[in-house]
């Protein structure tokens, strides 16, 4: 996985041949394991959720009702500053306690 | 427990799309071991850069569970090892030659130390721990709490090598009026909104603890990207959220710091046990810090095939906050009986102790198999797992079932 700068920079570079070590990894796109089921509100709740984090954050949750997904939204807009509006959230927490609900 | 895994079952059960990667882990044992265990079946093995086939837990930011399987013996390859990240993006580039360690805020002499001067400039220090997630097994919790549902496989075990971190201050000079010492790695949010994952640690605390260091090599190996290369930082016997990875700043302040993920996050009820009555909140909190006992059964796996009359080696591995452990039991009669394994080579107090014990299962059925440690002073695992709201120190005497026939 490590890789050196390639030939035409590492000669630009040649006087600071000593630097230049550069390891990069590329990462896998979100696993479809995170998918989530169909339901009324599984677009606005993909949008919202994956603007910050693949969806397996919320498949992998135990089932809940109402409550703990509203206090899940309120998490992520009041503590992680995400931009949803009252109505989306409304939509995604209806979303969320009927197809990942108790 | 039994309540609880129904319900797990109900839900893994609704994940129709998973069937493609549970028809691939039908082929091996490690893959056998994963569907007997309901919190993981269901999830896909995956392979990420410089890993081997690790368990999916998020995709984005990346955390992967180690297989039990590679719990029967002391050291966990950096390849199978966890990697728990908490925000997106995480890093995936770093240039040695530009990356620079900084040693800021209330000192004498700001350091911008390369690798080449950690290497270089201080004297080198190694240490063999367990770096474990403070949620790891929350999965197994009941009632069940929000969070990571990780099973039993975000621990692992390395000899680490650096410079230790006081040197490193004692080289800044640490001023009068010193508290602590914040760390930040090269993880940044996407938004700004997102809290920058920021640890901190007493001064008093990494002073006084020549094995607190910043490692730059695992297992003899530069560190994978997603397990902190360049270097991270190593606290042995705490719960591995203050071994901040692809460390960049180390900030000495006056106060105790209190951001997010110090404060709401990773804190634990302020009572003896760390816990509380299940369903129930805490009245005060305190950070999380030291590692509870515990000792798991790597090999044979949860679900495994024996063969009455035969003899079966029975391994795994115990640690626990830095007291070492001093005794490892096991029971075949779910806990009835008890008798003690030996122990394997000791690798140091903060290290994961192997052990092993002959075992014949004495005719055909279930067995079911437990393990238990205890450490230095006394501490021990107890049959009733312990409860708290984020669903942290789990140590629950654990088991594994194995079927004889």
């Amino acid at each position: 996985m490590r890789r050196t700068l390639g030939i035409a920079t590492l000669v630009l570079a040649l006087p600071l041949a000593a630097a230049a070590q550069l390891k990069t990894i590329t990462l896998p796109p979100d696993h479809p394991y995170g998918e989530l089921k169909p339901g009324p509100g599984v677009e606005v709740t993909q949008r919202a959720c994956r603007a910050c984090h693949s969806t397996d954050y919320i498949v992998m949750q135990p089932r809940g009702d109402a409550k703990q997904w509203e206090a899940v939204l309120t998490k992520m807009i009041k503590v992680f500053g995400a931009s949803i509006s009252d109505e989306d959230a409304k939509a995604i927490v209806g979303y969320l306690s009927t197809v990942y609900g108790k | 427990m039994r309540s609880p895994r129904r319900e797990f079952l109900r839900t893994v059960g609704g994940l129709g799309a998973i069937v493609v990667s549970a028809g691939l882990l039908a082929r091996s044992p490690r893959a056998l071991a994963q569907q007997a265990d309901p919190i993981l079946a269901g999830r896909p093995l995956v392979r990420y850069p410089e890993k081997t086939d690790l368990i999916l837990l998020t995709s984005r930011p990346p955390q992967l569970e180690t297989p039990m399987t590679y719990f029967d013996r002391a050291i966990t390859p950096n390849d199978a090892f966890f990697v728990r990240y908490h925000t997106f993006p995480v890093p995936t580039s770093v240039d040695v030659g530009s990356w620079r360690l900084r040693v800021t805020g209330l000192v004498d002499r700001p350091l911008e130390l390369s690798l080449a001067d950690l290497k270089a400039k201080f004297s080198k220090a190694a240490v063999t721990a367990v770096a474990q997630c403070s949620g790891n097994s929350r999965g197994r919790f009941a009632p069940r709490v929000l969070g990571g549902e990780w099973g039993d496989g975000a621990m692992g075990n390395a000899e680490w090598v650096g410079v230790r971190l006081r040197d490193l201050l004692a080289a800044a000079g640490v001023r009068q009026g010193a508290v602590q010492a914040t760390f930040e790695g090269l993880d940044k949010p996407a938004f700004p909104s997102v809290p920058h994952f920021v640890k901190s640690l007493d001064i008093r605390r990494v002073m006084d603890d020549p094995d607190v260091i910043v490692a730059y090599q695992m297992n003899g190996r530069e560190l994978p990207m997603l397990n902190g290369f360049p270097a991270r930082l190593v606290v042995p016997g705490w719960y591995s959220t203050y071994w901040v990875k692809n460390l960049s700043e180390i900030a000495v302040i006056d106060h105790v710091f209190e951001k997010f993920w110090m404060k709401p996050a990773y804190r634990i009820p302020d009572t003896p046990c760390g816990c509380v009555e299940p369903g129930t909140a805490p009245k005060n909190t305190v950070p999380i810090s030291r590692m509870t006992v515990r000792s798991f059964i790597g090999t044979p796996a949860n679900g495994a095939r024996v063969v009455p009359g035969r003899p079966v080696t029975l391994k795994g591995i115990a640690f626990d906050g830095g007291y070492g452990v001093r005794e490892v039991e096991v029971s075949d009669d779910s806990g009835v009986t008890w008798r003690r394994a030996q122990l394997g080579p000791d690798l140091g107090r903060y290290a994961f102790r192997e052990w092993s014990a002959a075992w014949t299962p004495a005719s055909a059925g279930d067995y079911t198999l437990m393990v238990r440690a205890l450490n230095a002073i006394g501490e021990s695992q107890g049959y009733e797992p312990l409860w708290n709201p984020a669903g942290y120190l789990r140590n629950v005497v654990e088991r594994v079932t194995v079927h004889a026939g």
